[in-house]
């Protein structure tokens, strides 16, 4: 850029916008109301922690209810592929009420960021099973992946094997750390389609395959995860047989949007779990007693709870904004969910520490909850970019660039 | 928020046509101003949620913009809000809430027009945070219609007092009791002798404030606003409203503090370091989300859901001014050691955004202590919101004369 040039006076996102509607629907309450009493009685905490301790981390029973029944599978996908066409809205709703429970659940990795990416693709069979609730899919990403320009690799098409079909692709290659693959039945994996080494990363056409989890050639193994509630998978693909699902630029482009939906939607999930950590921590130390009368009329803990409230508060805010955003493709997208990344990240983080220090002793111990939230809270702060990276997106977002940069 | 508008029996194209019909017999340009007033007044144009026969129509407020864009685009005159803060703010739904017809029928008019500016005679030297605690005697005399009130002491932070004809006075009128209940709210005459205002310099150079030195003062009995030892009660009700009203404005983005900051962001490549964009990023975004969140507020607000988010509001806002005003003095760096005006002079308004850096900086540090304390909103919102036990007292049980000060 030239130096006489005159520089923006505002940033790119500063023009003066309506802000849409923050609240909640009265068919949002009654989807919560469903979600949570569903929850309440299938996932409370001794549940969720037995399970951790098991080799089916995943609740799958209760994933086919949630999933089929209560339809939180098929809320983003239309009605016209079986799902229930509402929106992100809706889907943030879920979101925050499985977040409150830590549920063991892969509503994140198959109803928002997979269903997400094969609606921009768009593929209207594996649509369709995933609405049905009969279809589990991953994509297969680490979980610390970034709506970033430049995608996560590390997956390669080889050359087919006698008796493939036409269409069919054989993948080869490792993904650490990804989300809710384990319990998939299907996985999206983002391969380049000649070697990587032999042309410049960034000219490589990329394209999207879907790979049957039980694929020959296919290995799943269970990652000993910070947070079990959501445990994570390394895959190793060898000469995998795939179906392509959508090619060229536009696969990135589905895995972005899937990416971004993931990051949002995992903001909301932070909200619903920040906001359980408040209620229980409000809750216990009203119950406390400690020097002959309960702890909560200490004004060191009030103060610490008051700002905890007014940082849901905001999340909160910044969470619904991003919902909206998205159900509405709205041009502010980007910025929204950095916004709702960054708060409701650091909001559920502060939430789950202060959880356990201000229960005392019995926060730091395994038969608490807290140790739940808390993994769970840390791990997704990471998920889809920190809240230190989403606020670095507001360089170029907002017109904000660093050093270095006129 | 439509659907408040929808809802109420007045619609706003009745409201708009209410206009038109009134500025047919009623032309601005050639009434004097205070006579276009009153004539708006009397016919319930005014403000819209104000009583019937008081200026408005009982409508809720939300329907008041409707009405004020219509007189605008007339080029109507306005009353001139914010010269008269206090009494559109505070006083007006006080004397609305706890007044007799009587005080609502002399009053209301003349505060709504802005010929009588109202003041609030409430904090002490003595008395900030525990304002139930306050020193200012108010002695009865017997006399007709009541008697009247003998006030001595003095009162602080007082706004707009230099030009108030009326102020909203919490007094001490028995010593023998509780605190709490020894208190009795009254309209006070600004402009008699016994009432000396003088100007309170502040950290910034000026005085947008106030001391108000009683001595000998004299309230009627009629001007007593709520029963002699409710007070308490009433003042209650005066400081929901001023809670509600800071942070309660929509702002477009970068509309706030954060707007300066990232002007000299913009304008100073030269002045960015690491940290410094670390934190221009952090504060950026947390005041994006502050409107965000100040706007899901005035949402709740408009579908009938008042919500306690007042008090966050206004933690959140004391909090980012003070934080960005610091981050953009570090970053205007020799610039910011300088200062604009020391001058003392009169300041009637906060003036953020006409002045430099380092005014923002220093006023910017009264956010967190004028209208509740950061600390005094964290214990409402612990007690009232999160429903956290009150800390044990000592102060609540016992006659005021025998507290310890």
């Amino acid at each position: 850029m030239s130096t006489t040039a005159p520089s923006a006076p505002t940033g790119k996102g500063t023009q003066a916008r309506t802000i849409p509607d923050l609240l909640y629907s009265a068919d949002e309450q009654d989807l919560r109301d469903a979600v949570r009493s569903l929850l309440a009685g299938r996932a409370d905490w001794p549940a969720v922690l037995a399970r951790t301790e098991t080799s089916q981390t995943y609740d799958t029973g209760l994933w086919r209810v949630l999933a089929a029944e209560v339809g939180c599978a098929g809320l983003l996908i239309p009605e016209s592929l079986g799902g229930a066409g509402a929106s992100f809205r809706e889907a943030a709703v879920v979101a925050e009420e499985t977040g409150r429970v830590a549920a063991p659940v892969p509503y994140l990795g198959s109803a928002v960021v997979a269903t997400a990416a094969l609606l921009a693709a768009p593929d209207a069979e594996l649509l369709a099973g995933l609405a049905a609730g009969t279809l589990t899919a991953a994509l297969a990403v680490p979980f610390a992946s970034r709506p970033a320009a430049e995608l996560p690799g590390g997956v390669r098409v080889t050359p087919p094997q006698p008796g493939d079909v036409g269409g069919q692709a054989r993948l080869t290659g490792t993904i650490a750390g990804v989300a809710d693959a384990l319990p998939a039945d299907v996985l999206l994996v983002l391969a380049a389609s000649v070697p990587p080494d032999s042309v410049p990363p960034d000219s490589v056409p990329a394209a999207l395959y879907a790979v049957q989890a039980d694929a020959p050639g296919l290995t799943v193994t269970p990652v000993v995860s910070l947070d079990q509630t959501r445990q994570l998978a390394d895959l190793a693909l060898d000469s995998v047989p795939a179906r392509p699902v959508v090619t060229g630029p536009d696969a990135a482009a589905a895995v972005r949007a899937a990416l971004t939906a993931g990051a949002a939607m995992l903001a909301s999930e932070q909200l619903g779990l920040a906001e359980k950590c408040l209620e229980i921590t409000v809750s216990y130390l009203k119950e406390r007693y400690q020097f002959a009368r309960p702890v909560g009329s200490f004004q060191a803990l009030k103060h610490r709870l008051a700002d905890l409230w007014v940082a849901v508060l905001q999340a909160r805010a910044g969470a619904r904004y991003a919902a909206a955003c998205l159900a509405e493709g709205d041009p502010d997208t980007p910025v929204a969910v950095a916004l709702a990344k960054a708060a409701c990240g650091d909001a559920a983080t502060l939430a789950a520490q202060e959880c356990v220090q201000l229960h005392g002793g019995i926060g730091f111990t395994w038969e608490h909850p807290a140790h739940l939230y808390l993994k769970r809270a840390k791990s997704a702060s990471t998920g889809f970019g920190t809240p230190d990276w989403h606020r670095g997106t507001l360089a170029s977002l907002a017109g904000l660039p660093g050093p270095g940069a006129a | 928020m439509t659907g408040t508008i929808d809802a109420s029996p007045v619609s706003a194209d009745g409201l708009r046509q209410q206009v038109r019909d009134f500025l047919a017999s009623h032309d601005p340009a050639s009434l004097p101003q205070v006579d276009f007033l009153r004539a708006r007044f009397d016919a319930g144009l005014a403000a819209v949620h104000y009583p019937p026969g008081l200026g408005g129509q009982g409508l809720p407020r939300a329907m008041q913009p409707v009405l004020d864009a219509e007189f605008a685009a007339a080029g109507a005159p306005t009353n001139q809000a914010d010269r008269n803060p206090i009494g559109l703010g505070m006083a007006a739904p006080t004397i609305l809430a706890f007044g007799n017809e009587e005080q609502k029928a002399r009053w209301l008019r003349p505060l709504w027009t802005g010929e009588e500016v109202w003041c609030q005679l409430f904090s002490e030297p003595g008395a900030g945070s525990d304002l139930a605690g306050l020193a200012t005697r108010a002695v009865h005399q017997d006399g007709p219609h009541g008697g009247q009130w003998v006030v001595d002491g003095q009162k602080v932070w007082t706004s707009v007092a230099h030009h108030a004809q009326w102020g909203l006075l919490l007094a001490r009128t028995d010593p023998d009791v509780p605190k709490h209940a020894g208190l009795t709210y009254f309209g006070c005459d600004m402009t008699q002798p016994g009432v000396e205002v003088r100007p309170l310099r502040q950290l910034t150079g000026e005085a947008e404030f106030n001391e108000v030195f009683l001595t000998g003062a004299v309230v009627r009995d009629v001007d007593r606003i709520g029963d002699v030892g409710a007070g308490w009660r009433v003042a209650q009700g005066t400081l929901m409203n001023e809670r509600v009203s800071i942070g309660g404005t929509a702002l477009p983005r970068e509309g706030g503090m954060i707007g300066p900051a990232a002007r000299n962001w913009r304008e100073h490549p030269e002045r960015r370091t690491p940290g410094l964009h670390d934190r221009m990023l952090r504060l950026w975004a947390d005041a994006e989300v502050a409107r965000l969140a100040s706007a899901r507020f005035r949402q709740s607000l408009a579908a009938g859901q008042p919500g306690p988010e007042g008090s966050a509001a206004k933690i959140v806002f004391a909090r980012l001014n003070q934080e960005i005003s610091a981050f953009e003095v570090e970053l205007s760096g020799a610039d910011g050691l300088r200062y604009d005006d020391w001058t003392m002079r009169r300041s009637g308004a906060v003036d953020f955004y006409g002045r430099e850096v380092g005014y923002r900086y220093l006023r910017s540090r009264g956010n967190s202590i004028e209208g509740g304390t950061s600390e005094i909103l964290r214990n409402i919102i612990a007690e009232r919101v999160l429903g956290l036990p009150a800390e044990p007292r000592t102060d609540t049980k016992v006659p005021w004369k025998d507290l310890p000060r």
